[in-house]
C-alpha cells in the first residue's frame, strides 16, 4: 500500500481562479441564496421567499408550447419540410461549423428586424452565435480591449457585467454616472468625465457599453442621447457595444431606437458599432443559451466566429428555433402578445406600489421596475449612504421576504432604488408580493409618523 | 476627422486562433469541391476530420424510439417550460447524475464518478480552455506530448496566455511517452524559466490512435504529485476504443494504482462529441478531483453552459444502460471493422499505420515517400500533393507537432464503406504510380543517367510530382535519383 508520495501542497490555481472577480460575493447573490433556502410556494411555503431579483420572462411560454403542438414537425427530426433547413438527426447531430446553421441565422436577423419594425435589417452573414449574452459580451471584451484597458459604461448597470467583461478578460469597468435627476439618462459631461477618469489613472479606454433598453431601468433611450454616445466614441476613436437583449420587451412608447438604426444614417460610424442580443430574455429561453454578436466591423465578425468555437449553440437547439422564428406569423404574433402581457404586469406592478406608496420610474420595457426607496432611507439628518439601502435591503429580504436588487450591486450613484421583476412569476404571486410590500408600507408608515418624543 | 478605431485587440489581432496552420488548409481546399458520391465523384473526400459516423443511426432509432426525451414533442411538452427556464450553471441533475454514470460505464466500471464534479463547457474546447483559465496564469506552460491534436495551441493559449512545450515522442518506441522524455521537457522549460504548472495528454491519443498503458499513467500521476504540477487527461476518445488493450483511465489509476498520488492535480476533460458523433451538441465535460478547480470551472461554465434541451435529451439517452452498453459495444464493433478495412487497404500497396486500438483515424506512415531528406518542407510538399492531386484532405503530422516528418492522420470513421473505398482506390493507385515512377528511375539511374529533370517528363510528374526516396518499409535503401518539377 503506497502512501501520499509527498506532503507537498498542490501548486496554487490561477491568478484567475483565486481572484473574486467571479462577482458571487455580492448581495445580487446574497438573495438568491436566500431564496433557495426558503423559497415560497403558495402551497408548500406560503410564507418563503419571492424571488423577485430573476430578469426572466415567463409571461408567454404558452405561445412557445402553442406553437410546437401545432407544428410537430418542427419538433420532430422531420428534416428539410420543418423549415429548419437540416436534412436529418445526423446532419444535425454533425453540424458544428461556427457559421451556424444558416436558416437559424436568417431567422435571428428576421426576428431581430421584426422586433424593430423593419427599421434596420441584419445581415445573417453578419450574425455570430454565441452561448448565451454571457458568452457574447465576455467574447467582444477580448475582441475589442486588452487586458488594462477599460469598458466605459452607464450606471447603474446589470452586475453580471462585473465578472462577465472583467474576470477573465483582465479588463476593467469604469462608470458613467448617471443621476435620477433627468431620468438617469446618460450625459456628454459624464461620458467625458468617465474617460478623463480613466486616463488619469493610465488606462485605456477601450469602448463604451450601453444597454438598451436599460437594465436595471426598464428604459429606452432617447435617439439624440444614442448620437450624443455615438459622437463621442468617434471623438475617442473607440468602440460602442450596444446589448439590446431586451428589445423585444418594449411595451410602452417611446419605441425602441436600435444603434441599428442609427447606423443606417450614420454609416461612417459602423465598424465601430457591435451589437449584442440574446433570447434568454424576449423568448423566455434562458436555458437553450443563445446568444449573438453582430457587428458592422468585418474583422470583428471574423474573429467572433473563430472564438465563438469556445461557445457554440447546440445544433438541436438551432434546428428547433429556426423552425419557430421562421414562422413569420407567429413571430410577429409572439412579439405582439408578449408585449401586451409585458405592458399589462408592468402597469399592475406599479399601480400596486403605487397604492402601497412606492414610486418607480417611469420605465417603458423590460422584465421589473427601477423601484424609489430613497424616502425610506432618509429622515436621519444625514445623506443616505450605501449602507443604509443595504440595511433596508436586508430587512425587504429577511422580514418582508422579497428578494429585490438593491441599486448599489448596479452601481446606482444614490442609494435607495432597487429593482424588482415583474415577469418571472405568476401574477397571484406578485399580487402577494404587492400585498406584502403594502403591508410592509403600512406597518413603516405608522412607524415613522409616531409622535416623536421630546 | 476621427480615425478608425484601434481596430482590435493584440489578441484578436494575432493569429492565436490557429487557423493558420496546414491543418485548415486542406479543409479550405475540401469546401472548395467537396466529394459527392453520387454528384461530384471526383471532390476532395474529407479525411481531415475525426467525426464518428458510424453509429449516429443508432441514436436516431434511440430517439425516434424515445420521443420524451424531446421537450418540442406531445411526450416531452409538459417539461418544456421547466426545461427552457433552468439556466442553473449546476446543470439538470438528472443530467449530471446520466453523465457520471455513463463515464464509469464507458470504462467498464473501473471507476466511479461523482455527479457534483461534473461541470459543463462549450465542448471540448471549452473544457481545455476552462482547465487552463483555472490552472496556471498567463506565460506559464502545459507540456504536451507530441504528436498532438492541433486544437490545443487555439484551446489552450488563444485566451488564457498559457504556453505549451513540446515533449517529444519518437516512431522508434512508437511515439510512447517516456519518464526520459517528459523530465527532458520539464528541465528544458525550468532552465529557461518558464513555469511547468501541468502536463496534458490525450488518452486515447489524437493523432495515434492509442491507449496510454498503465504504467505510464502511474508514472505521470507520480511525477505530476512529486513535482506538484496538474495532469489534465483529455479522455474524449474512452468510448472509442475498439481493441486491446483495454482503456484505462487516470481516474482509475489515481483510485487503484496511484492511491498517494495528490488527487488535486488529476482533471479530466471529456465530450460526446467524438463517441457519440455529436459535435453540435456541443456536450464539453471538465471532470476534476480538485475542489476548488470544480468551483471555478463552474463558475466559468456560465460562458459555455450546454443547452437545457440538449442536457434533457442526453439525460434521458445516457441513463439509459441497457442502451448505452449497446452502442459501446457496437460502436466499438464498427470502428475495429472499419479500421481493419482501411489499414489492410494500405498494407497492399505497402503502406503502413501505427497499430491502433482507439480513435477514428490511423497514423499513416509515409516516411518512405518523402522527397530528399525528411524534412517538414517534404512532408508538406508531399501533403500538398495528396491534396491537390489525389484529393483527399489528410493532415500533415507536422501540424501536428510530430518531430518525424513523413507521418499523416487520416480519419475514416466519418465517411460510407464506398467512400473509403474511393479514398482507398485513389491512394493505391497513387502509391503504384510512385512505386512506377521510382522503378523506372532507379533503371534509368543504373544506365548512368544520374542526373533526371522531371522537366522533360511533364506529363507524368506535372500529375503526381515523383518522388525520390522509396518508401522505407518495402523497396530498397534511398538512392539519389530524380528530382521533382517543383
Amino acid at each position: 500500500m503506497v502512501g501520499k508520495l509527498l506532503p507537498a501542497a498542490s501548486p496554487a490555481l490561477s491568478h484567475v481562479a483565486t481572484s473574486g472577480s467571479h462577482g458571487e460575493d455580492s448581495p445580487y447573490f446574497a438573495g438568491w441564496r436566500a431564496y433557495d433556502d426558503d423559497p415560497y410556494d403558495a402551497v408548500s411555503n406560503p410564507t418563503g421567499v419571492i424571488q423577485m431579483g430573476l430578469a426572466e420572462n415567463q409571461v408567454s411560454f404558452d405561445l412557445l408550447e402553442g406553437f410546437l403542438r401545432e407544428h410537430p414537425e418542427a419538433a420532430g427530426w422531420g428534416g428539410a419540410a420543418a423549415g429548419s433547413g437540416v436534412a436529418s438527426f445526423r446532419d444535425n447531430a454533425l453540424f458544428q461549423d461556427y457559421h451556424g446553421l444558416k436558416t437559424f441565422r436568417k431567422a435571428m436577423a428576421s426576428f431581430m428586424e421584426k422586433i424593430r419594425g423593419g427599421k434596420a435589417r441584419f445581415d445573417p452573414d453578419r450574425i455570430v452565435l454565441t452561448a448565451g449574452a454571457t458568452a457574447a459580451n465576455e467574447l467582444l471584451t477580448f475582441i475589442l480591449a486588452n487586458p488594462g484597458d477599460v469598458l466605459l459604461i452607464p450606471t447603474p448597470y446589470y452586475p453580471g457585467f462585473d465578472r462577465d467583461l472583467r474576470w477573465r478578460t483582465g479588463v476593467n469597468i469604469v462608470p458613467v454616472h448617471c443621476h435620477s435627476a433627468n431620468g438617469f439618462q446618460v450625459t456628454v459631461a459624464a461620458l467625458e468625465a468617465a474617460y478623463e477618469e480613466a486616463t488619469a489613472a493610465g488606462m485605456r479606454a477601450a469602448g463604451v457599453l450601453l444597454t438598451n433598453p436599460s437594465n436595471p431601468l426598464g428604459t429606452t433611450m432617447e435617439r439624440s442621447v444614442l448620437e450624443d454616445v455615438l459622437d463621442f466614441v468617434v471623438r475617442k476613436n473607440i468602440h460602442l457595444i450596444s446589448d439590446e437583449i431586451y428589445s423585444g420587451s418594449v411595451f410602452a412608447a417611446p419605441d425602441l431606437v436600435s444603434l441599428a438604426e442609427l447606423v443606417v444614417s450614420r454609416p461612417d460610424v459602423a465598424e465601430r458599432v457591435h451589437i449584442v442580443y440574446s433570447l434568454s430574455k424576449d423568448l423566455g429561453l434562458p436555458g437553450f443559451r443563445v446568444g449573438v454578436v453582430y457587428s458592422y466591423n468585418d474583422a470583428v465578425v471574423t474573429t467572433a466566429r473563430r472564438m465563438s468555437s469556445f461557445t457554440l449553440v447546440s445544433s438541436q437547439t438551432q434546428k428547433t428555433l429556426a423552425a419557430m422564428l421562421s414562422d413569420d406569423a407567429f413571430a410577429l404574433e409572439y412579439i405582439r402578445t408578449n408585449r401586451e402581457r409585458l405592458r399589462a404586469r408592468h402597469d399592475h406592478m406599479v399601480a400596486g406600489l403605487a397604492r402601497a406608496g412606492v414610486p418607480c420610474l417611469g420605465g417603458n420595457a423590460g422584465l421589473f421596475v427601477w423601484m424609489d426607496m430613497r424616502r425610506l432611507l432618509q429622515g436621519r439628518g444625514d445623506e443616505a449612504t450605501v449602507a443604509d439601502e443595504l440595511r433596508l435591503w436586508d430587512l425587504m429580504l429577511h422580514e418582508v421576504k422579497l428578494n429585490i436588487s438593491p441599486g448599489s450591486s448596479c452601481h446606482c450613484s444614490e442609494p435607495g432604488w432597487f429593482r424588482v421583476c415583474f415577469a418571472n412569476m405568476s401574477l397571484d404571486t406578485l399580487d402577494v408580493a404587492l400585498a406584502r410590500m403594502g403591508s410592509f408600507m403600512d406597518r413603516w408608515n405608522k412607524a415613522t409618523t409616531q409622535p416623536k418624543e421630546h | 476627422m476621427a480615425g478608425k478605431p484601434e481596430l482590435l485587440s493584440r489578441m484578436a489581432a494575432g493569429d492565436g486562433h490557429g487557423e493558420n496552420s496546414s491543418y485548415f488548409d486542406g479543409w479550405k481546399a475540401y469546401d472548395e469541391n467537396p466529394f459527392d458520391l453520387h454528384h461530384n465523384r471526383g471532390g476532395v473526400i474529407q479525411m481531415g476530420l475525426a467525426e464518428n459516423q458510424l453509429s449516429l443511426d443508432l441514436i436516431e432509432e434511440w430517439s425516434k424510439a424515445h420521443p420524451e426525451a424531446s421537450i418540442c414533442t406531445a411526450e416531452g411538452a409538459s417539461q418544456f417550460k421547466r426545461i427552457a427556464n433552468f439556466q442553473d450553471y449546476h446543470g439538470l441533475p438528472e443530467f449530471r447524475q446520466a453523465m457520471a454514470q455513463f463515464m464509469g460505464q464507458v470504462r467498464g466500471w473501473k471507476a466511479t464518478f461523482d455527479p457534483d464534479r461534473v461541470v459543463m463547457s462549450g465542448g471540448a474546447t471549452g473544457a481545455q480552455e476552462t482547465l487552463a483559465f483555472c490552472l496556471a496564469n498567463p506565460g506559464e506552460a502545459f507540456l504536451v506530448p507530441t504528436p498532438y491534436y492541433p486544437g490545443f495551441d487555439r484551446d489552450c493559449c488563444w485566451r488564457s496566455g498559457i504556453k505549451l512545450l513540446p515533449i517529444e515522442c519518437h516512431s522508434s518506441n512508437d511515439f510512447r511517452l517516456t519518464k526520459e522524455a517528459l523530465v527532458t521537457a520539464y528541465e528544458s522549460a525550468r532552465s529557461s524559466g518558464t513555469v511547468v504548472k501541468g502536463v496534458l495528454i490525450t488518452n486515447p491519443s489524437n493523432p495515434l490512435g492509442t491507449t496510454t498503458d498503465r504504467a505510464t499513467l502511474a508514472m505521470l500521476a507520480t511525477f505530476a504529485t512529486e513535482h506538484r504540477v496538474h495532469l489534465i487527461c483529455d479522455e474524449i476518445y474512452a468510448g472509442s476504443v475498439f481493441a486491446k488493450p483495454e482503456f484505462v483511465s487516470i481516474a482509475e489509476v489515481v483510485e487503484r494504482d496511484v492511491p498517494g498520488a495528490d488527487r488535486d492535480l488529476i482533471h479530466i476533460a471529456y465530450s460526446l462529441s467524438k463517441d457519440f458523433g455529436l459535435p453540435g451538441f456541443r456536450v464539453g465535460i471538465v471532470y476534476s478531483f480538485n475542489d476548488a478547480v470544480v468551483a471555478c470551472a463552474r463558475k466559468m461554465s456560465s460562458f459555455g453552459l450546454v443547452s437545457s434541451q440538449t442536457q434533457h435529451f442526453l439525460a434521458k439517452m445516457l441513463g439509459d444502460e441497457a442502451f448505452m452498453a449497446m452502442f459501446l459495444r457496437e460502436s466499438a464493433a464498427r470502428l475495429a471493422a472499419r479500421n481493419e478495412r482501411f489499414t489492410a487497404g494500405l498494407r497492399e500497396v505497402g503502406i503502413g499505420c501505427l497499430r491502433s486500438n482507439a480513435g477514428l483515424f490511423s497514423w499513416m506512415d509515409l516516411r518512405g515517400m518523402l522527397r530528399g531528406e525528411k524534412t517538414a518542407e517534404a512532408e508538406l510538399e508531399l501533403w500538398r500533393v495528396i491534396v491537390r492531386n489525389v484529393k483527399l484532405n489528410v493532415s500533415p503530422g507536422t501540424s501536428f507537432h510530430c518531430r518525424e516528418p513523413g507521418w499523416f492522420r487520416v480519419c475514416h470513421a466519418n465517411m460510407d464503406d464506398e467512400t473509403m473505398e474511393v479514398a482507398l482506390d485513389r491512394i493505391r493507385l497513387f502509391v503504384r504510380q510512385h512505386q512506377h515512377q521510382k522503378a523506372k528511375a532507379q533503371r534509368w539511374a543504373a544506365k548512368g543517367h544520374l542526373h533526371l529533370s522531371l522537366q522533360r517528363h511533364a506529363g507524368i510528374a506535372s500529375q503526381y510530382h515523383a518522388l525520390s526516396s522509396p518508401m522505407a518499409a518495402l523497396l530498397s535503401p534511398r538512392s539519389p535519383l530524380v528530382h521533382a518539377a517543383s
